[in-house]
């Protein structure tokens, strides 16, 4: 029987103490002795947050199969836990073993939000490991960050040894090889990190030196070391059918937020949006095999015992086989009392069917993201939707019996204007009225719900909008009023409800995100003076940080209220994410303009990505020929 | 058809809280490929009840629940295959089908037995084992306990079936053997459940002995339902010789 890491009397007093004991179904046990290398992935968040991200399930999954490598997992300690652990010494452990962390040969840590950044510091100081990369030795963990984030990774970069940028299945296991080698040959610690650097995707961030103009802006990038490359391309799965996929994913005990089958049916994006990360980031688009979605399927639903299975995607409606793939699981599904969730849908007469076919209509509400609220603002973020299709959508989705309709919108975007504002309240109130024409009085059960949420608009690395401002949180406060001041002039005011995000979280999210190596140390003071889950609004201390901001010297405008110059060398311009940066400055000026780019499917804009010749791109050279 | 399982609770999963039993019950059936019944409409699940929950931290090797079932396979086979599902710490002991007009696990419940250890034993007052000894001996134990309709007064003795020091059994996923534990039989009926842990610490406050927090291990040995009569308690396991 494995021992708890945790005595009893530290179990009864934390909340949900099954967060701290693994044991899940489908988790690995292996041997210790009987491996060379012991991995902790670790999604720095609380574990129901954490359990229900795939790209760990995928890794974990993977690692397993290697022989000689047992991967297991870390999460946040939750607050109160936390707190026993520093007043006791108690180190970090993983779920598996129950081992403290700190004797595994990797800490990997997936960095999927800035706000989880002082999550990152808790984990090592919680492990006790030293928090600073430089400060580390050979028996300490190697500390590598991946996921979005890592796309950016100067902020942080002093906690890290090194980053893997792009799809983990690629090339980890050259890593783990490589590091067999190291430990066998007495190598040091740098000497390992040195060899790494030479690794497709792999960044030491150690082994390069940041030069500043007296505007506070990047003269250059120096090298440290020979051999060391001057930008890392990201990897990427090639052939996105014949690789690792989870059949059988853990299963948690605890009621997480991600509690079903998750089955991603494909890789990147056709559609631009200019405020995407996501959707540059992941080029080209590659769509996985019905066959091996139909497989994957079949297995995960029965190796889980999941009630739920969920597709997922950037933009499920523009899968190639969706249509077959759905008949596909509705009548799996249908036999075996699956519930199927669809996500990021388009809403047109298709989707509604299938929804139709799947969903209680009643209980549904169905979401529409329009992002912007006039079409010349959706034209200059690229968002192909038009207010005919929203309406005619809206139109559909009423006559088929539903009454409820989800809209989200971003303030803030660049050239957004009072009317673009406007524009917002303007299209909730005839989605309004749409369901009044629509709907006979004798058939209405009630009122139409229309539920209006905004975001706050925050540039990120590799988009168009890199070279943009973002708002202060008075100038975003003051939009997030004017959106709802307009909404209550509506005719149909009473049908619609508004909601909006808080804005200092936007604004501290924004600086992290463009940030550069000297944010580093605000967030190393901002940590010690007590921030943590940033992410979690009750816990989040915006004055902590400002006030660290100023102790630092550092102004936070610089990092987000700035517009860009073209010619700014940024941050993250190393890192070469396939998409080029003279693509995304032609998209930049086209923006500006209010002029649209077509997308992938429609027509090649020569973004770049079709260099990893594969995807949409390869398609797309097909037909030329 | 309606069946009723048995299984035990040990080791880390003993922190599995009474709702995620029952979701990884659910999801452990169809694992199991067993032809479960579900209830019609939208949201079609399983029809399942649990018998008595098991506080987070207890052990058990007497939990119960029933399931109905479209097809019943047999003992042996719905055994095989619901055990194969199972995590470290849940096994499934027993099964039976239940006849029509047989209530349901919940409702059946009357009884429960326990084992209640001491992590440290040696914090213990010396007297302890005749004091408790004394304490069941008296015929009435008034004690004030907090119900859903505010703090009345009752008598505790009514609620103790039997109450004895035992010398210390080994348990699966217990590590050390208790030199002495506490064994009960209390009322569990939706009406007048008794904790164990209460019981044990109106008995520790009588002696006024504060005990640490966390001091008690508790194990659950079986759930029981009442076959006798209005004058007479017949207390039988919710599986039974028919």
């Amino acid at each position: 029987m494995r021992k708890l890491a945790l005595g009893d009397e530290i179990l009864m007093q934390v909340e949900k103490p099954a967060r701290y004991i693994g044991n899940e179904v489908n988790a690995v046990m292996k041997e210790k002795e009987q491996v060379d290398i012991r991995f902790a992935m670790c999604f720095p968040d609380v574990y129901e947050i954490g359990m229900s991200h795939l790209g760990i399930q995928i890794i974990y999954d993977m690692f397993n199969q290697f022989e000689d490598v047992w991967c297991e997992r870390v999460y946040s300690p939750w607050v109160d836990l936390d707190q026993i652990m520093r007043r006791g010494q108690i180190p970090l452990f993983a779920l598996e073993s129950q081992e403290p962390v700190k004797i595994f040969d990797f800490l990997g840590i997936t960095i999927q939000y800035e706000m989880c950044y002082t999550n990152i510091l808790q984990i090592l100081d919680l492990s006790q490991i030293p928090l600073l990369s430089k400060d580390r030795e050979w028996g300490d963990p190697i500390v590598i960050g991946g996921g979005p984030c890592s796309y950016n990774p100067e902020p942080i970069c002093d906690f890290f040894d090194l980053f893997y940028i792009g799809e983990a299945e690629t090339r980890y296991r050259e890593l783990f090889d490589l590091y067999k080698n190291c430990r066998k040959e007495n190598d040091s610690r740098k000497d390992f990190l040195i060899k790494a650097s030479r690794i497709p995707g792999i960044y030491v961030p150690s082994l390069y030196e940041v030069h500043y103009k007296e505007d506070g802006t990047i003269k250059e990038r120096v090298i440290l070391e020979d051999g060391a490359p001057e930008t890392i391309v990201k990897e990427l799965v090639t052939d996105i059918s014949n690789t690792y996929y989870p059949e059988k994913p853990l299963v948690p005990f605890l009621k997480v937020t991600q509690d079903r089958v998750v089955l991603e049916i494909q890789r990147g994006c056709i559609r631009g949006c200019r405020f995407c990360q996501a959707g540059q980031l992941y080029r080209p688009v590659r769509e996985r095999s019905l066959e091996m979605l139909k497989n994957c399927a079949v297995a995960m639903l029965k190796n889980t015992g999941h009630e739920e299975i969920s597709l997922s995607s950037l933009s499920s409606s523009d899968y190639t086989w969706l249509p077959e793939l759905l008949d596909f699981l509705i009548e799996k599904c249908g036999e075996q009392k699956v519930n199927i969730s669809l996500p990021s849908l388009r809403i047109d007469a298709f989707s509604l069917d299938v929804m139709n076919k799947i969903q209680d209509v009643k209980k549904s509400s169905l979401t529409f993201a329009p992002e912007a609220g006039s079409q010349r603002l959706r034209d200059v973020i690229n968002k192909g939707l038009t207010k005919e299709v929203i309406l005619d959508g809206a139109r559909m989705a009423f006559e088929g019996g539903w009454t409820r309709v989800k809209l989200y919108f971003m303030l803030g975007l660049p050239t957004e204007t009072e009317e673009d504002i406007e524009g917002i309240a303007a299209l909730c109130n005839q989605i309004a009225a749409v369901f009044y024409e629509t709907v006979p009085k004798e058939k209405r059960t009630g009122r139409v719900q229309i539920v209006a949420s905004t975001s706050f608009f925050i540039p990120k690395p590799f988009t168009p909008f890199q070279w943009a401002s973002q708002c202060t949180k008075e100038e975003f406060l003051h939009k997030a009023y004017l959106t709802r001041n307009a909404i209550s002039g509506q005719l149909n005011q009473k049908s619609i409800k508004y909601n909006w995000h808080e804005a200092d979280v936007s604004v501290l999210e924004g600086i992290m995100a463009r940030g550069d190596r000297r944010l580093n140390e605000v967030i190393f003071q901002a940590y010690k003076k007590g921030c943590l889950y940033d992410a979690w609004s009750e816990y989040y201390k915006n004055d902590v940080w400002f006030d660290t901001f100023s102790e630092c010297g550092i102004d936070p405008a610089f990092y987000f209220a700035r517009q860009r110059t073209d010619d700014e060398i940024f941050p993250w311009d190393f890192i070469d994410c396939g998409v080029t940066k003279s693509f995304l400055l032609k998209e930049w000026r086209k923006a500006k303009e209010g002029q649209i780019t077509s997308n992938c499917k429609i027509q090649c804009q020569g973004c770049g990505a079709a260099r990893f010749q594969t995807g949409i791109c390869m398609e797309r050279t097909a037909e030329k020929k | 058809m309606k069946v009723r399982v048995k299984f035990s609770k040990y080791g880390a999963v003993r922190f599995i809280g009474h709702l995620d039993v029952m979701r990884y019950f659910q999801k452990a059936i169809r694992r199991a490929g067993i032809d479960v019944a579900y209830s019609g409409g939208f949201s079609p699940h399983q029809i399942m009840s649990f018998a008595a929950p098991l506080s987070v931290g207890y052990t058990s090797e007497g939990e119960y629940f029933d399931i109905e079932v479209n097809n019943y396979t047999g003992k042996e086979d719905f055994l095989r295959r619901l055990q194969t599902a199972m995590v470290e710490g849940i096994d499934v002991l027993d099964v039976m089908p239940l006849l029509s007009g047989e209530g349901n696990a919940m409702a059946s419940v009357a009884a429960a037995s326990y084992l209640v250890s001491f992590r440290d034993e040696s914090v213990l007052p010396v007297f302890w084992q005749e004091e408790l000894v004394k304490f069941y001996s008296q015929p009435v134990i008034s004690v004030r306990k907090e119900t859903k309709k505010g703090e009345r007064e009752i008598n505790l003795k009514e609620g103790i079936y039997e109450m004895e020091i035992r010398p210390g059994i080994p348990k699966k996923g217990q590590e050390q053997v208790p030199e002495k534990e506490i064994y009960l039989l209390l009322n569990a009926s939706s009406g007048g459940n008794i904790k164990p842990s209460f019981v044990v610490d109106v008995f520790f406050k009588t002696i006024s002995y504060e005990l640490p927090s966390f001091a008690l291990q508790v194990h659950r040995l079986d759930t029981m339902q009442d076959m006798g009569s209005k004058e007479k308690r017949k207390l039988v396991p919710l599986i039974w010789e028919k």
